[in-house]
C-alpha cells in the first residue's frame, strides 16, 4: 500500500550503480583525516556537468571568495549541494506530495510544486541557463561577475520568467549554499571547518556553561563531529 | 490484513510530555495500560548522544526528530474563501514525532498563565464591560481557576525540576521573582540558570526603567534533581543545542529523563513504536469509546485496540484531527457557532527588536533554551484594555538559547542577503547582537477553527485536518503596543543601531518561517457542553471514557509558553481520574 509520491526511487536520480558507489564512498567518516580532493576533481553524484558548472559559478558569486572570510569554492559548497540533491533532501522524502498541486498559490501557504527539490535544480538550472544565453548570450559560467550578480539577482526577484513549479528555485540555491557553508562537514561542505572559524562559532564543542554571561571574546577554535578541530 | 488485540484497562494515544504523565500516574493504580506512539523509540543514549546530535544541519534544519509531512500534515488557508493548501513541509510549527514528542525538542520555557487568563471573558466583561470585546471574538473561560490548579503546577513543576525565581509565594511578594505572577505554594525547585551577557543587560535597563526583571523559568536544570519518580537531572551546560535536539546531558526536562525510565519499570505498562492510531472506535450509541484503531507499520496491519479508558495524548492538532475522524463532539461550524469539535483554534503572537552593538561579544553560542531574563509589567493583568484599545499582553525578555549559524545571523537592515556584503555582514555582526522579544496572547475569533479537508488525504487515506488561521486587528494592536514599550527599553540601551520586526496591520499568517509549536484551542474545555468539547475534567461530553489532555483545552491562547499549563492540567485529570472516575466510572461534570 505504499502511496504512489513514495515509489519515487532514488535510482532515477543516480543514474547507475557506479554513482550509488561514489555516494557511498562519500558518506560519514570517509572524509575525515585524508586531505581531501580539489574541488575540480570531485565527481558529481547528481548534478551533469553543465548543472555542475552553473552550480560552482553560482554559488562563487552568493559566497565569493575575495574580501575576509573563505567563499563557497574553498568551502565545498557545491560538493553539499550534489550531495543533498542525491540524498533524502533532494527526493522530497519527509515531504508531503501527493496532489492537487496548485504551484501559484499565495506565497505565504508554502512550497506547492508537484516537484522535489532535485527536480526543481535540474529544470531550473535549465530555464535560467536558457535565460542567461537568451538575455545575456553565454552560459552563466562564462559570463563575468558582474553579469553574473545582475543574472542572480533578476532571479532572486523572480524576473527571469520561471514557471510556478520553478519559483522556489533561488530560495533552495540561497539557503542550501549558506547551509553548505555552515553545516558540520561531515555533509561535504564547510571544508576545514573555515566558515566557523570566521565568524567566531566554535562548532559541535558544545559546552559553555562557564562561558554564560561572560562579555569577552571566547578563545578556542571550533571542532566538528569527527573530532576534528581547527 | 487486521487483527484484535487482547482488551487493555488503558490506551495511551501518543507518548510525549502528557501522555507520560498520564501513564505513569494510572500506572501507579495497577491497571493495564497500553501507550501507542506513532514514531520511533527514542533514548538519551543512542539518539541524543554527543557528538551525534550536535548537527544543526540533520535536526535543526531538516528536523530530524520532528513530524515527517509526508506521513502527516495539515492544510491551512487564511479564511473561508480561500482554497487550502497542504503543509508540505515544514515552516511556521515543528510538531514532534516518536517517543517524548515535542517534549525532548522543546526549550523548556515553563509558565504558568496569569489568574485572569482562566476567566478571560468574564474578567473583561467585569473590568472593561461585555462591549470590549469584538462581535467575533469567541474567548471563554476555562471553567477553572488558578488557585485550583496551582497544586498541579507545582506537582509538574517539582517533577520537571524547574530552574526559576518565585515572585508571590502565599501572596507575599518575593524580591527578583515575577510581582505579578499568581500566587503559588513555594518556589521553584531549582535556582534560576545562569544568564547571558543580552539578559544581563536587557534586565539592568529594564530595572532602571522602573520594570520588574526575573529570570524566565527554565526546564533547563541549574543542578543536580532528583524527582518523585526517582529520575535525575544534572545541571545544564549551556550546550547551544536545546530546541529541536535531544539533551546530550540529561539536563533537559523532558518524558525521557523525567519519566519514563521509572514508567517503563511498571510491569502493568508497555508500549508500541511506530504504531499510529487511525481513530477512536465508539460503541454502538456513541456513548462511550470501546478502544482505537492503529496502524502497525512492522506488522502492516491495522489492529483494533479494545480498552475501557482512551487518553488522546497526541499532541493538540492530533488529538482534535482524531475527535473529528472518530465523532468525538459536534464538528464546530464558524456560520453558525455550533457545534464544538475544532472550536477557537488559536496561536501565538510574537515580535521583536534586535540590537546591535560592535563592541560586545554575546557568545550566543553559549546558550540555553530557556535562560533569559522576562518582564511582566505589559502582562494581560497589566493593561487597561479599554484605554488601550485591545484585550490582551505579553511577556518581554531577552535571552539566547543558541547561537547556530544556519538558523540565522542578524545582520543590520541594509546589508545584502548574499554576496560579498553578507560575507563581510556575518564576519563582522556574528555574537555581536542581541534580541528583546515579545511573547504575547492570540485570542480566539469565529472563523479560527480545525475541522475536516475536503480534498487532501494521508497515507492512510483519511482526511488531513484543515487549519483556518489568519492574525487578526486586536492582537496586531497588542503586539504593535509591546513595540512601542521594547523600543524605549531598546534605545535606552544605547546600541549601535537597531531594527523591529512585529507584525502591522493587515500581516497574513505566513506557513513559511518558524513561528512557535503552541497550537491550541480545538478540543477546549469549559463548563457547558454546548460550548466546549470537552469538561473541566478534560473528559470528552458526549463519551465519558474519552480524556484529552494537551494545549487543545486552552479556549484561546495564553501570553505564554503552554506546556506548564499543559501539564498542569494533565495532573489535574489524573487526579480526577484515580480519584473519581475510577471507582465510578460516568461523566464529572
Ligand atoms: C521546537 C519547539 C520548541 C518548544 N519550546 C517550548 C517552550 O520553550 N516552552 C513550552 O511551554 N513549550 C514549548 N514547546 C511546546 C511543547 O513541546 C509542547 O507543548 C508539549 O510537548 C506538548 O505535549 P503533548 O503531550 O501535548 O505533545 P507531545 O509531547 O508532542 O507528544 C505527542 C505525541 O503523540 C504522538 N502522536 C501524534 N499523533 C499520534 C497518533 N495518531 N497515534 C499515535 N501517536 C501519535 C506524537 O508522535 C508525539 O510523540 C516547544 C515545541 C517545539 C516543537
Ligand atoms: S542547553 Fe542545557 S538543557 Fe538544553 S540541551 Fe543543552 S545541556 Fe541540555
Amino acid at each position: 500500500m505504499t502511496p504512489r509520491f513514495l515509489q519515487t526511487s532514488r535510482r532515477a536520480f543516480l543514474g547507475g550503480s557506479a554513482a550509488a558507489a561514489a555516494l557511498a564512498a562519500l558518506s560519514e567518516g570517509a572524509q575525515a583525516q585524508q586531505p581531501l580532493p580539489p574541488l575540480e576533481e570531485y565527481a558529481p553524484v547528481f548534478l551533469t556537468p553543465a548543472e555542475w558548472a552553473f552550480v560552482m559559478a553560482a554559488t562563487a558569486r552568493i559566497i565569493p571568495s575575495d574580501g575576509d572570510g573563505p567563499g563557497a569554492q574553498e568551502t565545498r559548497v557545491p560538493v553539499f549541494i550534489d550531495r543533498q540533491l542525491a540524498g533524502d533532501f533532494g527526493a522530497a522524502t519527509d515531504l508531503y506530495m501527493q496532489g492537487p498541486f496548485t504551484p501559484d498559490a499565495d506565497m505565504n501557504l508554502g512550497t506547492q510544486s508537484p516537484l522535489t527539490p532535485a527536480e526543481i535544480y535540474r529544470q531550473g538550472i535549465a530555464a535560467f541557463e536558457t535565460w542567461c544565453s537568451n538575455e545575456l548570450g553565454a552560459a552563466f559560467a562564462d559570463l563575468p561577475a558582474d553579469q553574473q550578480d545582475s543574472a542572480l539577482q533578476a532571479l532572486a526577484d523572480d524576473d527571469v520568467g520561471l514557471e510556478p513549479e520553478l519559483r522556489e528555485f533561488w530560495t533552495l540555491l540561497l539557503q542550501n549554499t549558506k547551509e553548505g557553508y555552515f553545516a558540520d562537514p561531515r555533509h561535504g561542505g564547510n571544508a576545514g571547518m573555515q566558515a566557523w572559524v570566521y565568524i567566531g562559532f566554535p562548532g559541535a564543542r558544545a559546552n559553555f556553561h562557564e562561558w554564560a554571561g561572560r562579555d569577552e571574546a571566547y578563545p578556542l577554535g571550533p571542532v566538528d563531529i569527527a573530532g576534528e578541530r581547527a | 490484513m487486521a487483527r484484535t488485540d487482547p482488551k487493555k484497562d488503558v490506551v495511551i494515544v501518543g507518548l510525549g510530555w502528557t501522555g507520560s504523565i498520564m501513564g505513569i500516574e494510572l500506572a501507579q493504580e495497577g491497571l493495564e495500560i497500553l501507550a501507542l506512539e506513532r514514531g520511533p523509540d527514542r533514548a538519551t543514549v543512542p539518539d541524543f548522544k554527543y557528538p551525534k546530535v550536535i548537527d544543526e544541519l540533520e535536526y535543526g534544519i531538516r528536523f530530524g526528530f520532528m513530524q515527517k509531512p509526508r506521513n502527516s500534515t495539515i492544510t491551512v488557508r487564511r479564511n473561508g474563501d480561500e482554497v487550502a493548501q497542504p503543509m508540505r513541509r515544514l515552516g511556521s510549527f515543528l510538531p514532534g514525532d516518536g517517543v517524548g514528542g515535542a517534549g525532548i525538542h522543546w526549550n523548556g520555557q515553563t509558565w504558568r498563565p496569569m489568574e485572569n487568563e482562566y476567566r478571560l471573558r468574564s474578567y473583561v466583561e467585569e473590568e472593561f464591560g461585555a462591549d470590549a470585546i469584538p462581535e467575533d471574538m469567541t474567548i471563554q473561560d476555562w471553567g477553572v481557576t488558578a488557585e485550583e490548579l496551582e497544586p498541579y503546577f507545582d506537582r509538574f513543576e517539582y517533577m520537571a525540576g524547574i530552574s526559576g525565581q518565585a515572585g508571590n509565594i502565599n501572596g507575599e511578594i518575593i524580591e527578583g521573582g515575577n510581582p505579578f505572577e499568581a500566587p503559588r505554594s513555594r518556589d521553584y525547585p531549582l535556582p534560576p540558570l545562569k544568564q547571558t551577557v543580552d539578559a544581563k543587560m536587557f534586565a539592568g535597563a529594564a530595572k532602571s526603567m522602573g520594570y520588574h526583571p526575573f529570570p524566565r523559568p527554565a526546564a533547563n536544570a541549574s543542578e543536580a534533581w532528583t524527582n518523585e519518580y526517582g529520575m535525575q537531572l544534572g545541571p545544564c551546560n549551556f550546550c547551544g543545542f536545546c530546541e529541536r535536539y535531544g539533551c546530550i546531558n540529561y539536563s533537559k526536562s523532558s518524558p525521557q529523563t523525567c519519566i519514563l525510565d521509572a514508567l517503563k519499570r511498571y510491569p502493568n505498562f508497555s508500549y508500541r513504536v511506530n504504531s499510529e492510531v487511525l481513530r477512536v472506535d465508539l460503541a454502538p450509541d456513541g456513548q462511550t469509546a470501546t478502544g482505537v484503531t492503529y496502524w502497525d507499520d512492522e506488522a502492516g496491519e491495522e489492529v483494533t485496540q479494545p480498552a475501557d479508558l482512551v487518553i488522546l495524548a497526541a499532541y493538540q492538532l492530533h488529538n482534535v484531527h482524531l475527535m473529528l475522524l472518530s465523532g468525538i463532539g459536534d464538528p464546530y461550524d464558524p456560520r453558525t457557532g455550533q457545534g464544538v469539535t475544532g472550536k477557537n483554534y488559536a496561536y501565538q503572537m510574537n515580535g521583536g527588536t534586535t540590537l546591535f552593538y560592535k563592541d560586545v561579544d554575546f557568545n550566543p553560542f553559549a546558550g540555553a533554551g530557556s535562560v533569559g531574563m522576562a518582564i511582566d509589567d505589559f502582562a494581560i493583568n497589566q493593561i487597561d484594555f479599554g484605554a488601550e484599545g485591545f484585550i490582551g499582553g505579553s511577556y518581554i525578555v531577552a535571552g539566547n538559547s543558541n547561537g547556530q549559524p544556519i538558523r540565522g545571523i542578524s545582520l543590520p537592515e541594509g546589508t545584502p542577503k548574499w554576496g560579498a556584503g553578507w560575507k563581510q555582514g556575518i564576519g563582522e555582526w556574528y555574537g555581536h547582537s542581541m534580541s528583546i522579544g515579545s511573547h504575547g496572547s492570540c485570542l480566539a475569533y469565529r472563523d479560527c477553527h480545525l475541522d475536516l479537508d475536503p480534498t487532501y488525504t494521508d497515507r492512510h487515506g483519511r482526511p488531513l485536518m484543515r487549519m483556518t488561521f489568519d492574525w487578526k486587528p486586536n492582537d496586531i494592536r497588542m503586539t504593535q503596543f509591546m513595540k512601542g514599550k521594547i523600543e524605549e527599553i531598546a534605545q535606552s540601551m544605547n546600541p549601535d543601531s537597531w531594527q523591529s520586526s512585529f507584525k502591522s496591520e493587515g500581516a497574513r499568517y505566513d506557513i513559511r518561517p518558524y513561528q512557535t509549536t503552541h497550537n491550541v484551542g480545538g478540543a477546549i474545555m469549559g463548563t457547558d457542553p454546548n460550548t466546549s468539547a470537552v469538561n473541566r475534567y478534560l473528559q470528552a461530553w458526549g463519551q465519558h471514557n474519552v480524556f484529552v489532555l494537551g494545549a487543545g483545552a486552552f479556549p484561546q491562547n495564553i501570553q505564554y509558553n503552554p506546556t506548564g499549563a499543559v501539564g498542569a492540567l494533565a495532573y489535574w485529570a489524573a487526579r480526577a481520574i484515580r480519584e473519581d472516575y475510577l471507582p465510578n466510572p460516568g461523566p464529572l461534570a
